[in-house]
């Protein structure tokens, strides 16, 4: 191989029924290429390494600064944004395939709207009064700001999910960016209110006992998310409003 | 007669769209969103440093009246000031009502909100958090909207790209035409006002600081369809970003404002590591140049520096066109917890920690203040459609103060969903009742451009017509503007225009297709760039962000007005009007930032 080029080895799919196939692009190196411009380069090229003319790649993308979380897929194997991922930390030929458990879209797109769909479930908000002036918000003391804003950092790039040994059709597991979501709404001194109604949630089928603390969605978060405290966290308030509950019936 | 149920469509996912939505259904109204992407993933995502408002808890005695002066005064006194000085009296409730809905706001140790002081002012006046201040404020609003769709007022249609307008024979807006994403299908959606929170244009420039999707697409159409398009040759130009294969990431204002330094070495080629050249040897341009607001000077300002240290001192960093931008005087914990954010990008787009490397930053095109024309209820010129947010022109005249932009993407829309619904409820004939074939010939126009592209078997790339497009944008309309250029680009312009007609799509499929997505904005990039090109060699004079050499003054005689771009159908080209600038309150004074104002 040469040492200015860059190859790359596509999964592609033209629609959810379609069978799959390989494709591979051999394309100049540029410094500083991330798996996205290299499928940028290749949509205004869109050759096979053995010549023959192809369609550009479909995937989904957007900021490109790891902080929208389309751009999640398998690149080598591993489970990563694409945009920060650097073609000069990779492998050779590089193997891009979509996320393995979402509904299949096309190529690299896939549906991930059941995270959104989730969040609902969980009630992730804070349940204001109304969006008229009703003066300051509750105090907040730095350490506990320090504590939020991590877990206010998730990009719902399911990536976490992904990864998640747990997170499949059998079990119906709403994964660790829900769950810490939970934790962050809990927390707050507003939030709080939805706490019982936020537990219940998680109690039922797919809730946070199929957490088999595997650490795979804290080991893969792209963002340093501590998923893992969180759910450890939540799973503790579920325990104790079980014991509640039995003794309020 | 009022109606009593409207239907409020509102495009566009991103702060501006969903602060719309929140005050329409908080009002009772039903609401549509659109939007390309999921809402979570809207460019609003980006922003980095913070939103302004004068809440004055730093003991400085800030006020309002400071912060509107301020944002009239940066922006060279062309925006109307009426909704500027609204929008300054606003902000301090607008932080205390995101701070309500739970956005993590850095805190001081009694538990107040946090201010950082950010470029064009003296004050302490940006709330922030972290410095990923963006992300949270939207993320809030996402929260709220969601809160919303489970009480089935809000329908979200993610995945739909919006096409057009359905406008009726008297030229007033009854609904739009959408396309799905992934089934491809061109539907009409009825309804009684319309909002339109598209974002930002920098496709237009290829690489920018913006997401994929701000290519200005729906605001071309619009001004394709008759609306008016205001002040499009107002581009910001960023002055730190990292330059990057794809695109041009942002590092955020809020660096320098955390005291960040910005300098190059005294003498070209000096190969020594940046840590070991001595203070003598560096050359702090800002802090000399303008002594009184040093790093932070308004962005056009800074930008022009540079370029100047760049290319007419030759004194960039190894000759390249870059500069140091220093953090490494300032301790590691304190840079964690204002800045983390950032510094983790440069980290990983780069590979340096910007904790012991200074950073190498270049400017890159960010923003554009010019938009669709608004009035001050944020109603564009067609009846029924409304804006808000970057799409729109009203707030930051020739230059946007940072932090200005999430606060304007807020209130822009706190304004446009109650005026939307207000102009809904009175509306003299609803959308139920305009006959179905109004919206059946907008369907079939859209349909047609569709067909004309699929059966087009010519020879051009869309994606490289795209790049040819960037590339020429950047050169000429960017920082340094000249006639002759400006002439010049238009011409290309033109000549892209030719070559589009002469397409070849690569990829003809029915389902998920982005290329062909792609290649209908590049049409409507194409037709914007002319109105930001023309609007440019209209203007003979120097203001905010537009600079031209030639005329180097700013001219309040001949151009204190508003930009006003209309499209001639039959010439396929704009046609440009001026209208009076709104200077009630406060007398248009030199612009200087070497000395307290």
């Amino acid at each position: 191989m040469a040492e200015n080029t860059v190859r790359l080895k596509i999964k592609r799919q033209d629609g959810p029924n379609a069978q799959s196939r390989w494709e591979e692009f051999e394309i100049p190196y540029k410094s500083g290429m991330n798996v996205i411009s290299a499928m940028m380069d290749i949509a205004a090229n869109p050759v096979t390494k053995d010549g023959k003319t192809t369609t550009p790649i479909a995937y989904d993308s957007n900021c490109l600064e790891e902080i929208c979380g389309s751009c999640a897929m398998l690149i080598n194997g591993k489970a990563r944004m694409a945009c920060s991922s650097l073609v000069k930390n990779l492998e050779q030929p590089i193997t891009v395939e979509p996320l393995s458990k979402f509904p299949l879209v096309r190529d690299l797109a896939v549906d991930r709207n059941v995270l959104f769909e989730n969040l609902k479930k969980v009630k992730a908000w804070v349940p204001v009064d109304g969006t008229y002036d009703l003066g300051s918000g509750p105090r907040v003391t730095p350490q506990k700001q320090e504590q939020a804003y991590p877990l206010s950092n998730c990009i719902s790039c399911t990536i976490c999910m992904e990864v998640c040994p747990q997170f499949n059709e059998s079990t119906g597991f709403v994964g660790a960016a829900t769950i810490s979501q939970v934790a962050l709404f809990n927390d707050h001194p507003t939030g709080a209110v939805l706490k019982e109604e936020r537990l219940h949630a998680l109690m039922g089928d797919g809730g946070i006992h199929e957490c088999g603390f595997a650490q795979n969605c804290v080991e893969s978060c792209p963002k340093g998310i501590p998923l893992t405290r969180s759910i450890s966290r939540v799973a503790g308030q579920v325990m104790v409003q079980t014991v509640k509950d039995i003794f309020s019936r | 007669m009022t109606m009593a149920n409207p239907k409020i469509i509102v495009v566009g996912g991103g702060l501006a769209g969903l602060s719309a939505v929140i005050k329409i259904a908080e009002a009772g109204g039903n609401v549509d969103l659109f939007s390309i992407v999921p809402v979570k993933r809207s460019h609003s995502v980006c922003a980095q440093g913070g939103i302004n408002a004068a809440k004055n808890l730093k003991g400085e005695g800030d006020s309002t009246e400071q912060h509107f002066d301020d944002t009239v005064y940066g922006g060279d006194f062309i925006a109307n000031q009426t909704p500027i000085k609204n929008m300054c009296d606003a902000a301090p409730g607008i932080i205390d009502l995101l701070d309500r809905m739970g956005v993590p706001f850095n805190r001081t140790p009694e538990g107040l909100l946090d201010f950082r002081r950010f470029g064009g002012t003296l004050y302490h006046r940006t709330a922030f958090a972290g410095a990923t201040t963006g992300q949270q404020l939207l993320y809030a609003l996402d929260e709220q909207v969601r809160r919303y769709e489970s009480d089935g007022r809000v329908t979200k249609y993610e995945h739909w790209e919006f096409l057009s307008a359905v406008l009726d024979g008297n030229r007033v807006c009854r609904g739009i035409c959408a396309m799905n994403l992934r089934t491809m299908e061109v539907r009409t959606f009825p309804c009684d006002a319309l909002i339109i929170a598209t974002g930002g244009i920098g496709a237009i420039f290829g690489k920018s600081t913006n997401s994929v999707v701000c290519t200005g697409s729906a605001q071309s159409a619009l001004y394709q369809q008759g609306a008016y398009y205001a002040n499009g040759e107002f581009i910001q130009v960023h002055p730190t970003s990292i330059p990057g294969e794809d695109k041009l990431r942002l590092m955020s204002e809020s660096a320098r404002g955390e005291g960040g330094r910005v300098w190059v070495p005294r003498t070209l080629h000096d190969k020594r590591d940046p840590r070991s050249i001595p203070e003598a040897d560096r050359f702090y341009f800002l802090e000399e140049w303008f002594p009184k607001y040093g790093n932070l000077v308004p962005r056009d300002v800074a930008t022009r520096a540079i370029h100047r240290i760049v290319y007419e001192e030759q004194l960039g960093i190894d000759g390249q066109p870059m500069v140091y931008l220093d953090l490494t005087h300032i301790d590691r914990h304190t840079l964690d917890r204002k800045l983390e954010g950032i510094l983790e990008i440069y980290e990983k787009f780069v590979g340096d920690d910007p904790r012991i490397h200074p950073m190498k930053i270049f400017p890159g095109m960010h923003y554009t203040m010019g938009g669709l024309w608004v009035d001050f209820k944020q109603a564009t010129s067609i009846p029924g459609i409304f804006a808000a947010g970057e799409c729109e022109y009203q707030y930051h005249g020739s230059n946007r103060l940072g932090a200005n932009s999430l606060l304007s993407c807020i209130f822009g829309g706190f304004t446009a969903g109650p005026e939307a619904l207000k102009y809904a409820k009175n509306v003299a004939k609803t959308s139920v009742e305009v006959p179905s074939s109004v919206f059946e010939a907008e369907r079939k126009r859209q349909m047609e451009i569709n067909s004309r592209l699929t059966s087009s078997s010519g020879t051009e790339n869309p994606f490289r017509i795209w790049r040819e497009l960037g590339e020429i944008m950047t050169r000429n309309v960017t920082v340094t503007r000249y006639n002759k250029n400006l002439i010049a680009t238009d011409a290309k312009l033109v000549e892209l225009l030719e070559r589009y007609r002469n397409i070849n799509l690569s990829d003809k499929g029915a389902w998920a297709n982005t290329s062909f997505i792609f290649t209908r904005q590049l049409y409507n990039m194409l037709q914007l760039a002319r109105v930001i090109t023309q609007g440019a060699t209209r203007r003979d004079e120097s203001r905010g962000a537009h600079y031209k050499p030639e005329f180097p003054e700013r001219d309040d005689a001949n151009f204190l007005k508003t930009t006003k771009a209309y499209f001639a159908p039959d010439a396929d080209e704009p046609r440009f009007e001026w209208e009076m600038v709104d200077t009630s309150i406060i007398k248009p004074r030199p612009r200087r930032y070497d000395m307290a104002k």
